[in-house]
């Protein structure tokens, strides 16, 4: 195995300088050939073997015949020669050059873990929408999804003729027909009933945020679901305003959207609220440069408000005298906003959902990448 | 409806902005412009979204009155500026009113000796723009009006009237031709325009086909009413017949503007087909009608009552003059509801009595005028400010619960779905439990349900999940594990009660591997397992025994053997298990389908565990192993109570319960040939760990202990196994 000890002519810098230089290259380009275990074990034993290793032949031969002055010079080199060798086998050890292959991890293979549930996304939007008013003072309100006609239209102002309450809007629960109007159980159509019961059961002030349930008779299609989901809002005290209302919904939007989200407020009709209006944001996408999502606009309608209309407190007040209670919501004192959005309408926005019915479908595929 | 600017400017002489601006400002003030095109008369053609309740506004001159208000702006008159020549002399067409109650205004004039032909000039042009298609000149002049002021009219061919005309109730069983040339039976609640012998026209819905404008005609009577809406909307819902004017007169037109769309008509059919006016314009009117719309008293409008309801006014970019932080001034009310068409008249200070422009008839209280100040100044240019608030924030009673139950099951692995809220009267047959639905019995029925499959409300969960569940299999989609938290229902139509329910499912391989179970069991132990994971997050779950399991009284939709109820503190609290083979083959499914169906309204109400530390150990434990041969017949729950409920009375009395810290079954093996385990035995392989909470046990207490356990083992009609 050992080679043999190349041939010094004499102890000055150039001649060392030459003889080590031959002997690093050959140690670099040893090292190169390595293949890991065996090969880099008879490497080792070549160099620095402790009785056939060459490096010590080589210190043996030269340093006994070097003279005083160049003792020195050759030691420095014998140990950045030795260095280089250690130093390339450690490298070696390293890159797994040792050891027993069948122990060697294939760390490209994928990792396991148990697999998490995923949130749902209408109940994922639901809680964002309800926690920025949560963090505005407001309660969370909840009520039944099986209301009466009392609470979900009359005392809403829906005159009896009003096309809301046309059977082909509303799914009825049956033989109901034998009942006084206001007392005939349908499915909700809004989360706005709840604002009634709020305001039979508390005296003002009152912040309540309503997410919930509510079912149309609407025939399903790509955007069209005859269940969904809205987020409702109340807010009633003495001098509450429209410039509230702006405010708050402003306020409430940059919260979920952004910071850079503009709001503007549209003249609307609903009969609960008066004035009433359409709010659209800023598109989210574009910013309001305009583009697909926002149909080349600029700007994405959300949701539905306006001031809680006096016949809907004159309602409740009524209601609250026929159960023995003050008739609290003056309106001349007592002024109040409403505001109602669709979750599953943002909820498709924000995660670019195409059809409404996969968030009814219970579809993993689709699901599960809300994980 | 579509409204060209052209014709809108023709009314606004003074409006100086361009079109895309004119449908922006619009459009924020509830006018809503949605489209916008290349008219070919010039200018645009507006696409028009307007809310129902302004009907008034549905036409040329109710957007350009509009505009008006916005700009400030003088509007023009109606085209009426050519004044009607009575070139003929006459005493006026005889008209009268019978059905008083539904007919409030009748107006008519006479127009001889026409000659009908196209229309020409600025209707040809508009019409062309508009896409609008002619028929005849004076038709196509009704057609005109109706675009432009909103008022529907009509003409009659006078020369078919038979005496004078009369507005009376139908007879029953009337019959009268429409211009659609459909033939209808009146009935007594029908009310129609008639001459003396006959029904001419439905009045307010469709005029008669006998009495029509043809291209024969040489006189007609031009007519511009005013119907009661109530009155043309059954009549026009009885007959099937939804036309504009119907769709006007059953909203409120403007009582008004009857004889202004007389004269219109008139002058316009003089210039498009000739022909001489005969007499004045007759208007009769009642006036109980009248003071029902034109003649409304006025409202009280309070200056205060505006800001109190509109708050701040964005200062810096509103006009000058206008601008105020401090919110809508007297001078901005009084310019805005004058532009509208109110006549305001000031009793104090910041009082005023508002008379209400006759086509506004949804403006009827102090808070219409307050919202009409405000639309038109435009909501936009209102502050942003946020109410002072001195109330408490109150949570749900349950929230906690309800986020603990949701995040421990999305940690177990299910995923959160919702379902439809209805089921078919089988399944709510199938799956309604009264014990899961606070002791209600019975399902709810729909009166109108969105498909014969959706006949009920859903009585519980657990059908939905099974639908979502064979929803993932039919699609490919081998495994899945779902859970469902919503309202479920029970009651009757009479009284339904809403409660809310709980309902995993899971299919698939097993997600944990234990060699404890048989490979096709280790699904109902997985969703087991999450049950208890889940009450264990309650209060009261520790110690075990207030969780119980029992393979009793099952529901037919869980195979029977595999499936168990589950009771908490007591009272069953759900039920789980595999689906029925009934049950797997209504949804075509061939895979094992477990699902639960928990009273979550029962588990809501319990408080959330409060975790309390027990101390913590400092001394060995040592790990032990039995195994041994069981009959069938002991059950776990035998071998546990036996170890654990009377490890307090172990090997000494000095010995306490805590150094037998815990026990589980490791292993269950059952030989089905009955070789290395005897049927009807199965082989348990039970670990056992002994810690002491003062010293470290010693070799000889370990044994004693040990031997215990063999022997309570034993005493089960276990046999050790070598």
């Amino acid at each position: 195995m050992s080679a043999a000890i190349p041939e010094l002519k004499q102890f000055d810098e150039a001649e060392l300088d030459r003889v080590f230089t031959g002997l690093e290259a050959e140690v670099a380009a040893q090292a190169r050939t390595l293949t890991g275990g065996e090969s880099v074990e008879t490497f080792r034993l070549e160099w620095l073997g402790r009785k056939q290793g060459r490096l010590g032949q080589l210190s043996a031969a030269w340093l006994k015949s070097a003279p005083v002055e160049a003792k020195r010079s050759l030691g420095v080199r014998f140990n950045r020669l030795k260095a280089q060798i250690e130093s390339l086998l450690t490298e070696n050890v390293e890159a797994g050059g040792t050891g027993d292959p069948a122990q060697v991890l294939d760390v490209s293979l994928p990792g396991s873990a148990p697999r998490i549930g995923a949130e749902h996304p209408l109940v994922k939007t639901m809680a964002e929408v309800v926690g920025v008013f949560q963090r505005m003072g407001y309660s969370v309100g909840l009520g039944p999804e099986v209301e009466t006609d009392f609470y979900n239209f009359e005392a809403l102002n829906f005159p009896p003729n009003h096309p809301a309450r046309d059977t082909q809007d509303t799914l009825v629960i049956a033989d109901q027909e034998q009942k006084p109007l206001r007392e005939r159980l349908l499915m909700r159509t809004h989360t706005s009933p709840v604002q009634i019961r709020s305001m039979l059961e508390q005296a003002p002030p009152l912040r309540l945020v309503i997410p919930g349930k509510v079912h149309r008779n609407d025939a399903a299609d790509a955007t069209h679901s005859p269940v969904f989901h809205q987020v409702e809002g109340l807010c009633v005290d003495t001098r509450i305003t429209f410039s509230d209302l702006k405010g708050t919904l402003d306020h409430a939007m940059k919260a979920l959207f952004g910071s850079a989200v503009k709001t503007r407020f549209f003249p609307s009709f609903f009969p609960f609220t008066e004035p009433s209006a359409d709010v659209q944001i800023s598109c989210i996408f574009c910013g309001g440069k305009g583009c697909r999502k926002c149909k080349h606009s600029g700007w994405i309608e959300l949701l539905g408000c306006g001031m809680v209309d006096p016949a809907v407190f004159e309602a409740v007040n009524q209601r609250r005298e026929q159960m023995g209670r003050e008739p609290v919501y003056d309106t001349r004192k007592i002024s109040g906003f409403a505001f109602g959005m669709g979750v599953d309408r943002i909820a498709m926005m924000k995660y670019g959902i195409s059809d409404i019915g996969l968030l009814y479908s219970g579809d993993i595929r689709f699901l599960e990448q809300f994980s | 409806m579509n409204i060209l600017t052209h014709w809108l400017r023709s009314y606004l002489p003074g409006l100086r902005v361009d079109d895309r601006q004119l449908a922006e400002d619009l459009t924020l003030r509830g006018i809503a412009v949605e489209g916008e095109f290349a008219a070919s008369c010039g200018g645009a053609l507006y696409e028009m979204d307007i809310t129902t309740n302004r009907v008034d506004a549905m036409n040329h001159y109710g957007v350009a009155r509009e505009a008006a208000a916005i700009y400030g702006l003088r509007l023009e008159p109606l085209a009426l500026t050519a004044p009607l020549v009575e070139s003929r002399p006459g005493t006026g067409f005889p008209v009268r009113i019978e059905a008083e109650d539904l007919c409030g205004r009748f107006t008519a004039r006479v127009i001889r000796g026409v000659k009908i032909g196209a229309s020409s000039g600025v209707i040809a042009e508009y019409f062309a723009a508009l896409g609008q298609k002619q028929i005849l000149a004076p038709v196509d002049v009704t057609n005109f009006a109706w675009m432009a002021m909103g008022h529907p009219t009509h003409v009659f061919d006078l020369d078919k009237v038979e005496g004078g005309i009369v507005v009376r109730r139908a007879r029953a069983g009337e019959r009268l031709r429409l211009l659609d040339g459909s033939e209808k039976t009146l009935t007594g609640d029908d009310l129609v325009v008639a001459d003396e012998v006959k029904a001419l026209a439905l009045a307010g819905v469709m005029g008669g086909w006998d009495s029509r404008v043809t291209e024969e005609t040489k006189n007609i009577l031009v007519e511009a009413a005013w119907f009661d809406p109530a009155a043309i909307r059954s009549s026009s819902r009885r007959h099937g017949l939804h036309t504009d004017a119907s769709h006007r007169f059953e909203r409120g037109a403007d009582f008004n503007a009857a004889p202004l769309a007389n004269h219109l008509v008139t002058r316009l059919v003089v210039e498009q087909s000739g022909g001489e006016v005969e007499g004045p314009l007759v208007d009769v009117q009642v006036q109980a009608m009248a003071a029902r719309t034109a003649e409304r008293p006025a409202i009280r409008l309070e200056l205060s009552e505006v800001r109190r309801m509109l708050g701040q006014t964005a200062g810096g970019q509103a006009t000058v003059g206008e601008a105020s932080e401090e919110g809508i001034t007297e001078e901005i009310v009084a310019r805005y509801l004058t532009a509208l068409g109110c006549v305001l008249t000031r009793r104090g200070e910041g009082e005023y009595g508002v008379k209400l422009p006759s086509w506004r008839l949804d403006l009827e209280r102090e808070i219409d005028l307050i919202e009409e100040v405000a639309r038109v100044y435009g909501y936009n240019r209102f502050a942003n400010t946020l109410p002072v608030f001195e109330g408490a924030v109150r949570e749900l009673p349950h929230a906690g619960q309800e986020a603990a139950v949701r995040q421990t099951l999305r940690a177990l692995g299910y995923t959160e779905a919702i379902s439809s809220t209805f089921v078919s009267a089988e399944e709510a047959e199938a799956f309604r439990s009264a014990a899961l639905a606070g002791g209600v019995e019975g399902a709810v029925a729909m009166g109108n349900p969105l498909s014969a499959e959706a006949g009920m409300l859903r009585p519980s969960l657990a059908p939905g999940m099974a639908t979502m569940l064979a929803h993932n299999l039919h699609r490919d989609v081998s495994e899945a594990r779902l859970f469902e938290l919503g309202t479920v229902f029970a009651g009757s139509t009479v009284e339904v009660s809403e409660r809310m329910g709980l309902a995993l499912g899971a299919t698939g391989p097993a997600r944990t591997s234990a060699s404890l179970y048989n490979p096709e069991d280790a699904l109902f132990y997985e969703v087991k397992g999450a049950i208890e994971a889940l009450l264990a997050k309650f209060e009261g779950a520790q110690p075990a025994a207030s969780v119980r399991f029992d393979a009793t009284g099952l529901p037919g939709w869980i195979e029977p053997g595999r499936g168990a109820r589950v009771w908490f503190h007591g009272e069953q609290i759900g039920v789980f298990g595999e689906l029925s083979a009934a049950q797997l083959q209504a949804r075509k499914l061939r895979q094992p389908c477990v699902v639960a169906s928990v009273d979550a309204q029962r588990l809501l109400a319990c408080p959330l565990r409060q975790p309390v530390i027990a101390e913590l150990s400092r001394f060995q434990a040592v790990e032990r192993d039995f195994s041994f041969v069981f009959p069938d017949a002991v059950t776990w729950a035998a071998i546990d109570a036996a170890l654990r409920g009377v490890a307090a009375q172990g090997p000494s009395p000095a010995r306490e319960a805590a150094e037998l810290r815990s026990l589980r079954p490791v292993e269950i093996f059952r030989d089905v040939r009955g070789k290395a385990v005897p049927l009807g035995s199965y082989s348990l392989l039970l670990r056992v760990v002994f810690q002491s909470m003062e010293r470290t046990l010693a070799e000889q207490e370990i044994a004693l202990w040990t031997e215990w356990v063999v022997a309570q083992l034993k005493g089960l009609g276990g046999v050790q196994r070598a």
